[in-house]
């Protein structure tokens, strides 16, 4: 459901939409029945005169489950929606497919600078692309990335692949992510960093493998994209 | 002057004295609790107010925002950054521990004042100082600090990135402070409830607020200090260049995290614990019904208590920790879910079978009850660890958190004003302006906050002081629902002068009342209201539990504590 408000564009975002689904009618259902027996109550016990409330004490076993059964619901509920948060996080955090490519992501105040391997689809050889604040994937393509920070924490958010990872200073930290739809979409930095914290922007083109192919080819493009950025 | 005074002047000299030991420097429990008040009311306008800029630059950015001029980003983040902070440390926590843990514990056990009277003042006057600080740090050159309330290092360790050379150490020092004066307040209060209480008040005839505030004020004591500890070792890193969270030194900044959410997160139950006690007090009076399972929900608390400990790194699900943690905190932060769930199931039994009066404060107490299962079960989504990859940090978050901070913060500190007001002044709010002020802030409360669970689940990230660079995120109709939240926030903030008017006006001019006017059968109804220092004209001896409401075969519906028969 939340597709009706932002593309899903991941396999991750898919299954963490499933995910958001199954809980908001668990908890969306206990939810209204709550706060139906709220209001009903508060109508139907409304003061009125010559009548006096009951005495009831609520200690004893009988009266008890009236609170006790819910309670057992909620105790069911939790072990289901736990059970799902367990599954889709080792889908998506836990187990890290065999990628068929990897990028490096580097945060610092306040600019995103990306590295993607060439046409070998190796990093660290001489025909790596650097860009800044502009990301290039290829559509249905199992990436991992390398995420690190040169100053501060900051994090990388990609709302359309559900994908938010902070970037800490100190340590290299290793995700994943396969595109499912082609398009361009915001990539932005969800953790504090400072002043220029809301102008760090990036773009994320997600490709098809010709476009993808094309846009490597032209390192033209690339050169003025990164001309003076870091090398 | 050597010319002996003359009995006039003695006698001003005497008043002006009597105004300050009074008032300012007073002992007396009931004082220290309405300084606490007035200094929360106070910091909460300011609070308020700084919600009204931020959320005018993001409804119309890069304008002119009345009453305070253009917003730029460094403000924009020292506002969102103050707001949280003051918010939750200068109007919730001293308005619902201290504010009414002072004035009501003491009363509500039976006793003339607390234990430590004058380690009480300190607490205050600690406070107070630390509410002066943080009111300096944000006009020093630099300006405020803008790091979050969460203060993540190295961000908020080095002005080299945040840019705040004076703002951030005062910040901290502020919030130091702070936590020093509910510290010493913790103890007072733990220690006044365990030695104190009238004859007769056992362990299960306290009031479940008493109980509530005494739990609170232990995991408080058990939560801060990592924290303080942290707070040192940050302003270390700040002024003296140590480098604790430093990792081109060997320093860790996951470090801070740890120890700031093992505090921040039982600090979410410091201050609900009091609020939903007060809660309990006021639908038992107001549905003239025993409180439903007493010692259920005295359990419940003690267990909500135990384990909002094992929860603190569900904050932390993206932070790069062990992706294997998440699962451990993902099972004890819904297991949470158990006790309040089972807490408010009992308040909701409570009102089967009563006779419910819908005066102003169980209009606000049943709205505590209405507003926080939102909280609650909004909560649901951030504590699974998979939709928290998604959530964290979003608006979705921010209207969370409001939905739980708010209850808690203004609702059941609502319900207490205008509750214990009789007992505070001897005279009674105006119901009518009390009715007016519930539902004008009701109503825009829902209507700045639901949009916000829209715009988060949209993708928008909080803190960010313009969406115009997000093309994705700052559709047409999500900066429609951004214009609609701001609006509501403006006319909730009008209605507050309602508020202000009949609490003020009130306090002079209301109708008198005598000690028990909502024929209420806890302690505190049987001493003159207001009550002098000291409290009691005798002290009182206990008979029977607080809630022995509607007994049948009495002619009256109520049975106060300290009635023999």
């Amino acid at each position: 459901m939340l597709e009706w408000l932002i593309p899903a564009a991941s396999t991750s975002a898919d299954e963490i939409d499933w995910l958001f689904t199954l809980i908001f009618w668990t908890v969306g259902f206990w939810f209204l029945v709550a706060q139906g027996i709220l209001f009903g109550f508060i109508v139907k016990f409304r003061r009125r005169p010559g009548v006096r409330s009951q005495y009831i004490a609520g200690e004893s076993k009988d009266e008890k489950r009236w609170i006790s059964w819910p309670h057992y619901v909620v105790i069911a509920c939790d072990v289901v929606l736990i059970a799902g948060a367990i599954a889709v996080w080792r889908d998506v955090k836990q187990v890290i497919p065999t990628p068929d490519e990897t990028i490096r992501v580097i945060a610092q105040q306040w600019a995103w600078t990306f590295v993607h391997p060439g046409p070998d689809r190796r990093l660290d050889t001489p025909d790596d692309v650097v860009t800044v604040n502009e990301l290039h994937v290829r559509n249905d393509t199992t990436y991992a990335f390398e995420l690190s920070s040169l100053d501060v924490v900051h994090s990388f958010s990609i709302p359309v692949f559900r994908l938010k990872q902070d970037a800490v200073p100190g340590r290299v930290i290793t995700g994943w992510f396969r595109p499912t739809k082609t398009g361009t979409f915001d990539i932005a930095c969800a953790e504090m960093c400072g002043l220029g914290h809301a102008l760090m922007p990036a773009v994320l083109h997600i490709e098809s493998p010709e476009a993808h192919a094309a846009w490597l080819g032209d390192r033209t493009t690339v050169a003025a994209a990164t001309s003076g950025s870091r090398s | 002057m050597s010319m002996p005074a003359t009995a006039h002047e003695v006698t001003a000299v005497h008043a002006l004295e009597s105004v300050w030991s009074r008032y300012v420097f007073s002992t007396d429990h009931k004082v220290i609790g309405l300084q606490y008040l007035f200094t929360g009311m106070a910091m909460a306008l300011l609070g308020g107010f700084m919600a009204y800029v931020f959320r005018m630059q993001l409804a119309f950015p890069d304008q002119v925002v009345p009453l305070y001029g253009l917003v730029t980003a460094r403000e924009y983040n020292a506002l969102v950054t103050n707001h949280g902070s003051i918010m939750i440390f200068w109007v919730a926590m001293p308005v619902l521990i201290a504010g009414f843990g002072n004035f009501l514990i003491p009363l509500m056990i039976g006793c003339d004042d607390m234990v430590f009277p004058r380690l009480n003042r300190l607490s205050y006057q600690i406070f107070f100082v630390s509410a002066v600080i943080i009111l300096i740090s944000l006009v020093v050159p630099g300006g405020g600090f803008g790091g979050a309330w969460t203060a993540y290092p190295p961000l908020s360790a080095s002005a080299q990135y945040n840019h705040t050379p004076w703002g951030a150490p005062l910040w901290l020092l502020a919030v130091a402070l702070e936590f020093v004066a509910f510290l010493l307040g913790g103890i007072n209060f733990t220690v006044t409830v365990m030695n104190a209480r009238a004859p007769g008040m056992t362990a299960m005839r306290i009031p479940i607020v008493v109980w509530m505030i005494v739990i609170a004020s232990l995991v408080f004591m058990a939560s801060v200090g990592p924290l303080v500890a942290g707070a040192v070792m940050l302003l270390l890193d700040q002024t003296v260049g140590t480098r604790f969270y430093d990792p081109t030194a060997g320093g860790d900044p996951l470090l801070w995290q740890h120890l700031f959410w093992f505090f921040g997160h039982p600090e979410v139950y410091v201050v609900l614990l009091p609020a939903t006690g007060i809660v309990a007090e006021i639908i038992t009076v107001f549905a003239r019904k025993k409180l439903f399972a007493y010692k259920t929900i005295l359990g419940t608390s003690i267990a909500t208590g135990i384990i909002s400990f094992f929860v603190w790194a569900h904050h932390q699900f993206v932070a790069g920790i062990d992706p294997r943690m998440a699962h451990l905190f993902t099972i004890t932060t819904l297991l949470i879910s158990i006790p309040i769930a089972e807490m408010l199931f009992a308040f909701i039994a409570t009102l089967y079978g009563g006779s419910i009066e819908l005066a102003t404060p169980m209009l606000w107490a049943l709205a505590f009850i209405a507003e926080f299962l939102i909280g609650g079960v909004t909560g649901i989504f951030l504590g699974a660890n998979a939709t928290d990859i998604y959530l964290h940090d979003t608006y979705f978050v921010v209207a969370h958190f409001h939905y739980t901070f708010f209850p808690i913060g203004i609702i059941a500190t609502f319900a207490a004003v205008t509750y214990w007001f009789p007992k505070m002044f001897g005279r009674r709010m105006n119901e009518t302006l009390g009715k007016l002020h519930f539902w004008g802030t009701i109503i825009p409360f829902n209507l700045i906050f639901i949009p916000l669970f829209l715009t988060g689940a949209a993708g928008q990230h909080r803190r960010i002081y313009s969406y115009e660079n997000f093309p994705q995120l700052s559709t047409p109709w999500l900066n429609q629902l951004a214009v609609l939240a701001t609006l509501a926030l403006i006319v909730m903030f009008v209605f507050q002068a309602v508020f202000l008017v009949n609490f003020f006006w009130s306090m002079r001019r209301g109708e008198k009342v005598g000690a028990n006017p909502w024929n209420a059968n806890t302690l505190e109804w049987s001493a003159p209201s207001p009550p002098p220092h000291g409290n009691f004209a005798a002290m009182p001896t206990v008979y029977r539990g607080p809630y022995e409401y509607g007994v049948p075969d009495r002619e009256l519906d109520y049975w106060p504590q300290h009635v023999a028969s």
